[in-house]
């Protein structure tokens, strides 16, 4: 099997798994966890990060903060899968004793840090980044945040930091998926156009189709190898909510839990 | 006799130079600051360019910043103005700080300077009269407040080795120093009878222990003989070992720079009182339910709000009359001594 095609069955399973750990625990945040589905299997199993589930704390991993923790409930079907943690633990989602929870925190083993609260993910980012350079580490390090994210101050306080201080084992990726949890972004706080902001805080920026999986590859794989002193962006033009055609643009959908029995159905029809 | 004007010293320059002699060995610490400084700074930042940072003002990025290089073990001083780096980046603390220490070891040290009144014809902006409360509400957080240079420069070197995050408070101003021979107790104690005394004693922290030393060395002067207790590690906090010490006396006078009822150094005593079932008498001195916008000096601000030294005699005053009153009831007469040294504690 050719690379892009192991991807594109790894994201069918992890959406079916994704859809099936909502069923168990309602209070997931499904719509923003849909939309990351093909990032998260681009990192893992296109193998961008470099990591090893043996030795979590091992020296020259890749660090990955995932700073949209709500939405990133998809990332626990594949550090299962990886061997993070016993695959069994995915049935006991949001149960009494379990270690997976609603929004995830670094007590599970995969998860760096601790950002059920957003905007914290980038500035600890760069205090990381910074620190492996200093150690002269060649590990690099990924952040993924949401679009709405962006709101909050803090991420540019971090992304001045980041530049200034040429972070360039720093890639941020962002999901793009352009809602926020009452509206649309473009309604809310115009974000637009993103690249060009970025482009003038002296990151260097890329726009892929966040669901397109050799467009994704492609970019992480330059963007891990680039030199060019600069911290990176890639913005991932994503739909929240992706696959569950009630969900994909409902302005409300991030706070929109789906029906049991509806959940079998959508989990069916997933090409 | 000491040459009491050379030891006068500002914390902060004490901290500065002690980290300086620390970085020249110790190639692990990072100073971190929101674009604040010192004169005493430049050397550090001159000789240490690829380990001290300047943020800018950004208080949050300032902890997160920190956080991320603590989590690749550097033990990292983060280093601004107190009422900021504890208010402005309270939400960064809580979740980069005392949540993630929860699983991971940190060593980020938060230097609050100007703790208190320290930036007193600044204005309420600048107070820092909420910090003790709030930073104490934090689990896996240290809180110290050192109440001089000696404390501060042994509290450098005790943050080093203690592989937690901390609020280090700081007073702005120059003090002399109260310290002469740290080494003859445990700082993780976390407070010292400075004065021993009889049936009243002043606890306080920070800037307010000079001022309770004073009221103690004034009192004296008419052989009153009350106890000082500085309290410089406000969490964790030794229950057992404090009420120890404070079980001798009668009546217990607490003095911060900080609101009172509402979690600072008089709930954290009030609490070991209760816990301890004790009928020790207790009276918290501090700022009330408001905020102070005149313009003046430190004493002028606690003239204001009842913590200056004559109002805390005063305090002294009654609170001894009521104990001499008391023991005159219970030995119905028998009791001569107290009853007499009341007369005494009138100035």
């Amino acid at each position: 099997m050719n690379l892009t095609d192991l991807l594109k069955n790894k994201s069918l399973w992890v959406k079916q798994e994704t859809l099936k750990l909502h069923k168990r625990a309602p209070g997931t945040r499904i719509a923003s966890s849909l939309s990351c589905i093909e990032i998260l299997v681009v990192l893992y199993y296109g193998k961008i990060l470099s990591c090893d589930p043996k030795n979590i704390q091992w020296d020259t991993r890749d660090r990955f903060i995932v700073s949209k923790a709500h939405g990133s409930v998809s990332l626990y079907p594949i550090l299962a899968d990886f061997g993070f943690f016993e695959k069994e633990e995915l049935k006991k989602i949001g149960k009494e004793g379990s270690i997976l929870g609603d929004i995830p925190d670094n007590s599970i083993p995969g998860f760096e840090t601790i950002n059920g609260s957003l905007g914290h993910g980038l500035g600890v980012a760069c205090g990381v980044a910074l620190a492996l350079k200093r150690k002269n580490l060649n590990a690099k390090v990924f952040v993924l945040s949401g679009d709405g994210e962006l709101y909050e101050g803090s991420v540019w306080e971090a992304i001045m930091f980041a530049s200034h201080h040429k972070l360039d084992n720093l890639t941020l990726i962002i999901d793009n998926n352009k809602i926020c949890m009452l509206d649309y972004c473009k309604n809310i706080l115009n974000l637009e156009p993103l690249d060009d902001k970025f482009r003038s805080f002296g990151w260097m920026t890329k726009i892929v189709d966040g669901h397109n999986i050799e467009q994704l590859y492609y970019a992480l794989a330059d963007l891990k190898k680039d030199e060019s002193n600069q911290p990176k962006v890639l913005i991932a033009d994503t739909i929240k909510g992706k696959g569950v055609p009630r969900l994909e643009n409902d302005s409300l959908c991030h706070i929109k839990a789906l029906k049991e029995d509806e959940i079998d159905k959508i989990i069916m029809e997933l090409t | 006799m000491r040459n009491v004007q050379s030891e006068v010293k500002v914390m902060r320059d004490a901290l500065i130079e002690r980290l300086f002699c620390k970085m020249q060995e110790n190639k692990k610490i990072f100073l971190i600051s929101a674009d604040f400084g010192a004169p005493a700074l430049d050397k550090l930042r001159e000789n240490f360019k690829d380990r001290f940072i300047n943020v800018g003002i950004a208080e949050q990025n300032l902890v997160n910043i920190s956080a991320g290089l603590a989590l690749e073990g550097f033990i990292v001083y983060a280093y601004a103005i107190a009422p900021f780096i504890t208010m402005r980046a309270y939400e960064q603390i809580r979740v980069n700080l005392s949540l993630l220490s929860h699983t991971r070891k940190i060593n980020v040290n938060l230097i609050g300077v100007g703790g208190g009144l320290s930036y007193d014809v600044a204005g309420p902006t600048h107070h820092c009269i909420e910090d003790i409360s709030i930073m104490r509400v934090l689990p896996n957080l240290m809180v110290c407040s050192p109440s001089d240079w000696v404390l501060t420069e042994k509290f450098v070197d005790f943050s080093i080795n203690v592989n937690k995050p901390k609020y280090i408070r700081l007073d702005g101003k120059p003090l002399p120093r109260i310290y002469h021979d740290p080494e003859e107790f445990n700082i993780e104690n976390g407070f010292h009878e400075l004065v021993q005394g009889k049936d009243v004693c002043l606890v306080s922290t920070g800037y307010m222990t000079h001022k309770a030393l004073n009221v103690a060395n004034k009192l004296r002067e008419n052989n009153i003989n009350i106890g000082v207790i500085d309290v410089f590690l406000l969490k964790p906090f030794n229950e057992d070992l404090i009420y120890n010490l404070l079980e001798k006396y009668e009546h217990i006078i607490t003095l911060e720079e900080a609101f009172i009822n509402k979690g600072g150094l008089d709930s954290m005593i009030s609490c070991v009182l209760s816990n301890k079932a004790s009928h020790i008498k207790l009276k918290r001195l501090g700022f009330g339910d408001k905020y102070v916008f005149d313009i003046g000096s430190r004493d002028y601000f606690h003239k204001l709000n009842n913590i200056d030294e004559e109002y805390i005699i005063k305090v002294i005053e009654n609170a001894s009359n009521n104990i001499s009153r008391r023991a005159w009831n219970e030995s119905k007469g028998t009791y001569k001594k107290r009853s007499s040294e009341a007369h005494a504690y009138r100035p």
